[in-house]
């Protein structure tokens, strides 16, 4: 459908890639940081706002306007690269990127080139009960494109007719953040790239600066891969793959581009090295346009801006307004709540540390924030095939759904239905039991007339209760549980049944 | 050995979207040659602690607050579209431009 009828290549099955070759990663992360404005003008960066309607001749590029750099966007940048690791330049200069290409109308984007404002940092990261040290090459500040739609046949720019765009996208502060090459994975190269994209995603929540919405595109990542025969010091041939935007994709591509490549290598060709492009449906990616043609930006030093120089003094105090290191938010978090270690660690797997500690705060027992999202939750964004935090169900929302169950105001089967309301948009946890009917019944008039029509129905189940076995009493809730739809009080209902049946 | 080859002018114009025939790459290659060597005499004369200059003005950190300002209106903003077979490149409150081909945006 949108994958061009290219021919699809031969993949390498995973396990002899690993017996012959040996992953190198190179990951570019692009955040879009949360500033009310733009980078070098006052323009709002609201998502979802109607196309061309922030914009200015300054993010459009026309004549005679004058970019100003927006000093809330540096301090994000110094206090991500802190977070980082890295080093704070002392003096730094934007750059002029210059091509032709309509995403940007101005036919150049501001980056910066030879002075980015953080370099040389690390993080470290655990995966899979192994931990691996990731090199930051570094981190630059630069300026966001515009957003194109492609017209045509097949609704991509493969086969497009034309594109039409939207600017309000262009100009809004990006960081782009590269590692140095990462070695030494091997098997673990997909997710030790997934990992490092998760870790990058839980920091700058953290920090506050970017609402790290890949779905959005606020977090994008492009995921370069070589292979290199095992025992070679020398890298391959790398490729560049865009437009993965998931956790999962990051995973995924990684994965296909190694099994891609590992065919190519082993019978003998060559990796092309060029930019391909992920596709989301089909699991696949494909060519785009071949480096040596991309790279010839000409960059300048951008005259319109003057240089960044942060003072020292500066850096220090923006140091100190750091989040607690992951790490350490970790170990705090896991001696906190009483998980076993495999239930933290599936907790971090699942992407869900942040949502369960937001639902403790707001309410939530952790073993309880832990079932829902990890259970009912998980199971659902699986379904639909997005991340957890994607789910239009906020931990606050997941604190009072539990706060209705230990109230007794519904129980753990009407709160998946209360589940289901809030998904599907139909208000908070309150409204959805109101809205639904959903709440638990324990009016003993109500329940009362259940629980003699399920005597009646059950004699012989009845007459065992009033034989002094009240094991028995289950079938009587059930029955009474079916009637009512589930809606009734469990614990009440067992009660009347005792109480009738005077066995107790 | 010239600065600046011809091939490298074209390749430059090109670059630019600057459609130069092979007489204007004729005559233009070979003065900017002459304007390259007479700028490379000013490399000379200076010292290697002098680094060039990018910024006349010794300013440096001009921010600005983190403060929405008006903005064009669409209609203001997409007023700008070119006009192409008589009509403003303008669709679905886009611009429309000519299709692309390599990249994915």
């Amino acid at each position: 459908m949108s994958t061009p009828a290219a021919t699809v290549p031969d993949l390498l099955d995973y396990d002899e890639v690993l017996e012959r070759f040996d992953p190198v990663l190179g990951l570019e992360v692009h955040v879009e940081l949360n500033t009310l404005t733009k980078m070098f003008c006052g323009c709002p960066t609201e998502f979802g706002a109607p196309p061309n309607s922030q914009v200015c001749p300054i993010c459009l590029g026309m004549p005679g306007s004058l970019p100003v750099v927006n000093g809330k966007a540096v301090e994000s940048a110094i206090r991500i690269g802190l977070a980082l690791g890295c080093d704070i330049a002392e003096w730094c200069r934007f750059a002029r990127k210059n091509y032709f290409y309509p995403d940007m109308p101005k036919n150049f984007q501001i980056s910066q080139y030879d002075e980015p404002i953080a370099i040389s940092g690390e993080v470290e990261l655990e995966v899979e009960g192994q931990t691996f040290k990731i090199g930051i090459e570094r981190a630059h500040m630069e300026e966001d494109t515009g957003k194109s739609t492609h017209v045509g046949v097949t609704g991509r720019i493969h086969g497009a007719e034309y594109s039409i765009v939207d600017y309000n996208r262009a100009g809004i502060p990006l960081i782009e953040i590269v590692t140095k090459p990462i070695e030494g994975t091997g098997a673990l190269a997909p997710q030790v790239a997934r990992a490092y994209v998760a870790h990058l995603r839980d920091l700058m929540r953290a920090l506050d600066v970017s609402d790290v919405r890949m779905e959005q595109g606020s977090l994008r990542c492009d995921a370069n891969v070589s292979l290199r025969p095992l025992g070679e010091t020398a890298y391959g041939l790398r490729t560049e793959t865009k437009n993965v935007n998931s956790l999962r994709s990051v995973e995924r591509a990684v994965r296909y581009e190694m099994c891609r490549q590992g065919a190519l290598l082993a019978a003998g060709g060559k990796v092309m090295q060029e930019t391909r492009h992920w596709h989301e449906d089909t699991g696949i990616t494909t060519p785009g346009r071949s480096k040596e043609q991309a790279e010839d930006y000409r960059y300048f030093p951008e005259p319109d801006l003057v240089p960044v120089a942060p003072s020292r003094k500066w850096v220090e105090e923006l140091g100190t307004t750091l989040p607690e290191p992951p790490a350490q938010h970790r170990k705090r978090l896991f001696e906190a709540w009483g998980f076993t270690e495999m239930e933290f660690r599936d907790v971090i797997g699942a992407g869900a540390l942040l949502l369960v500690e937001a639902t403790v705060a707001a309410g939530a027992t952790p073993a309880a924030a832990r079932k829902w999202w990890l259970g009912e939750l998980a199971r659902r964004a699986k379904e639909t095939e997005v991340e957890l935090d994607a789910l239009s169900i906020t931990p606050a929302q997941v604190a009072e759904i539990q706060a209705l169950v230990d109230a007794g105001k519904i129980n753990d089967k009407l709160a998946r239905e209360v589940f289901d309301g809030v998904l599907a948009g139909e208000g908070s946890p309150e409204e959805v039991v109101a809205a639904r009917g959903l709440a638990v019944v324990s009016d003993d008039s109500a329940l009362g007339a259940a629980v003699d029509r399920a005597i009646e129905a059950n004699p012989d189940v009845a007459e065992k209760i009033r034989g002094g076995k009240v094991a028995a009493a289950g079938a009587l809730i059930g029955a009474v549980m079916k009637e009512m739809r589930g809606q009734a009080d469990a614990g009440r209902v067992r009660e009347l049944i005792l109480e009738r049946l005077g066995a107790e | 050995m010239p600065a600046i080859s011809r091939d490298e002018v074209a390749h430059l114009a090109r670059l630019a979207r600057i459609d130069l025939s092979d007489d204007e790459l004729n005559h233009l290659a070979p003065q900017l040659d002459v304007i390259l060597q007479s700028v490379a005499q000013v490399s000379e004369v200076a010292a290697q602690d002098i680094p060039p200059t990018s910024h006349p003005l010794p300013l440096t950190n001009v921010f600005r607050q983190d403060e929405i300002r008006p903005c064009l209106s669409a209609e203001e903003a997409l007023a700008g579209a070119p006009i192409v077979d008589g009509a403003q490149a303008v669709e679905d409150e886009r611009f429309r431009v000519p299709r692309i081909l390599g990249e994915e945006a």
